[in-house]
């Protein structure tokens, strides 16, 4: 058997995996990415990609604006023909209740110390601006109006699109079913028809499929997945409403570029499975908790219903980091906000697998700090 | 053919017509799965009713597989179009 080799290997072709295949590939590092079925066909694809700066801890603030610097001129620098939807309608935090509330506000204290342009607002300012939204019970929100919505489907074909052109190897329907290593060393990877590839360094990034794959070379990742769901609706007139989510019951929705909308609403008895499979339950109660706020869309049909994966960790943050076996990076358990890092992701990706210093400080993101109990506690997560 | 008059518009719910649907076969994307992402054929309220079929035997002239042998992608629930307010019905 012929082994091929690289400079770096990337496994999973979720946005992470693909955004970093294509910065390496700029920077003219030999880089192959695979990807078990598609690209984006993981959590990535799936999910409801709202971007926001609307974060609690200065690590995933500097990240997320970065981010938000990226999308605007995304489409144009990765210039692939497809269209990445991107929208700046805002993203709205709604309290119900007063601790709620409070923490809101310190979190849009510490970003508009980084120069991120949040605001808290009243309930009759929500209502004199948003006036079809019914928000009884409300006692304030955090919005952002430079946030919004991408669409990541595209966002992750069009990464990886122009990593391709760029020289990367994108190898799509090709499942790696295990890593290599040798004396500490990470030595490569082996594809389901029994393709050896050989590299220095790997970068592990399957989103929840990363946790079996990192056990074939002895390291424990404390990642797993949990499924999501989502429904879309047929279009309506385009009125940009923002991305709206209820902190009572977890509820959210928001209006895609084309007109349709998209509801969703966390559940904490969902199962912890990778598989996509649909709920009835999920479809009756998310329904019955946005029509509530959004009385208007009463009448609109829902056209599709999807779930897909978070990679979840005990902290609900992600782990970029170096692992015990040398040449090994990881970068999965985003928790559910991984798409919109994308980005700065693969930035830090690179930066790291390049020998570089990262542009944030990835100290949080460290692997050891499930051990060590120091877990990243951040107070803005959904 | 009466199709023929209408453009070549494959996809009615998207408008989407072949020579794009070709441009994106020839730059390397063979399934159904990738198409319907890029160019959201088969993403319409019909969910790919009306084009799933000329799309999947587009790309069997293009990879010479039998359309028996192309993954056809998924066809979500709900199977046809319910309006928000009866599902949210259904719960009381
Ligand atoms: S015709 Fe393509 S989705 Fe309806």
């Amino acid at each position: 058997m012929t082994v091929k080799t690289a400079d770096v290997i990337v496994v999973g072709g979720g946005v992470h995996g693909a955004s970093t295949a294509y910065e390496l590939a700029k920077a003219g590092v030999k880089v192959v990415l695979f990807e078990k079925e598609y690209l984006g066909s993981g959590g990535s694809g799936r999910s409801a990609a709202g971007l926001r700066q609307h974060f609690g801890t200065e690590t995933n603030l500097h990240m997320a604006k970065y981010n938000l610097q990226v999308f605007p001129t995304l489409e144009e620098e990765l210039d692939t023909g497809m269209s990445l939807e991107f929208t700046q309608w805002g993203y709205m935090w709604v309290a119900y209740a007063d601790t709620v509330l409070a923490q809101l506000q310190k979190n849009v204290d510490l970003q508009r110390s980084l120069d991120i342009p949040s605001v808290m607002m009243k309930p009759d300012e929500v209502k004199a601006r948003w006036p079809y939204l019914c928000m009884d019970g409300i006692i304030g929100v955090a919005f952002c109006g430079d946030d919004g919505h991408i669409n990541p489907q595209t966002l992750t074909l069009s990464y990886g699109h122009a990593a391709r052109r760029l020289g990367a190897t994108v190898k799509t329907y090709c499942p790696v079913v295990k890593l290599l290593a040798e004396n500490g060393k990470i030595k490569g990877v082996v594809t389901e028809d029994g393709e050896e590839w050989h590299a220095p360094r790997v970068l592990l990034s399957a989103g929840p499929w990363s946790t079996p794959l990192a056990a074939t070379v002895g390291v424990d990742l404390p990642v797993y997945p949990e499924r999501h769901n989502l429904l879309i609706t047929e279009p309506v007139e385009v009125f940009d409403c923002p991305m709206v989510l209820c902190l009572d019951d977890g509820a959210y929705f928001k209006q895609c570029p084309n007109g349709t909308f998209m509801f969703g609403r966390d559940d904490q008895d969902e199962p912890h499975i990778t598989e996509s499979t649909n709920s009835a339950k999920f479809l009756e109660g998310v329904t019955k908790s946005v029509l509530k706020r959004i009385p208007a869309l009463s009448g609109v049909r829902v056209v599709r219903q999807w779930s897909g994966p978070y990679d979840n960790t005990p902290d609900h943050n992600a782990i970029i980091d170096w692992t015990p076996v040398e040449g090994l990076l990881v970068d999965c358990g985003w928790s559910g906000h991984g798409l919109q890092f994308g980005p700065s992701g693969g930035r830090v990706c690179k930066e790291l697998l390049m020998g570089e210093k990262p542009f944030v400080d990835l100290y949080r993101f460290r692997l050891s700090r499930f051990a060590e109990n120091d877990l990243f506690f951040e107070p803005a997560f959904i | 053919m009466e199709e023929n008059k209408k453009a070549n518009i494959i996809c009615r719910c998207e408008e989407i017509e072949i020579d794009e649907i070709r441009k994106w076969i020839n730059a390397g994307y063979t399934n159904f799965e990738e198409l319907k992402r890029i160019l959201r054929v088969g993403m319409g309220p019909c969910q790919g009713r009306g084009c799933r079929d000329i799309i999947l035997r587009e790309l069997s002239k293009a990879t010479g597989k039998p359309v028996a042998d192309l993954l056809p992608g998924v066809i979500r629930p709900p199977v046809k179009p319910v309006k928000a307010k009866l599902l949210a019905e259904d719960n009381e």
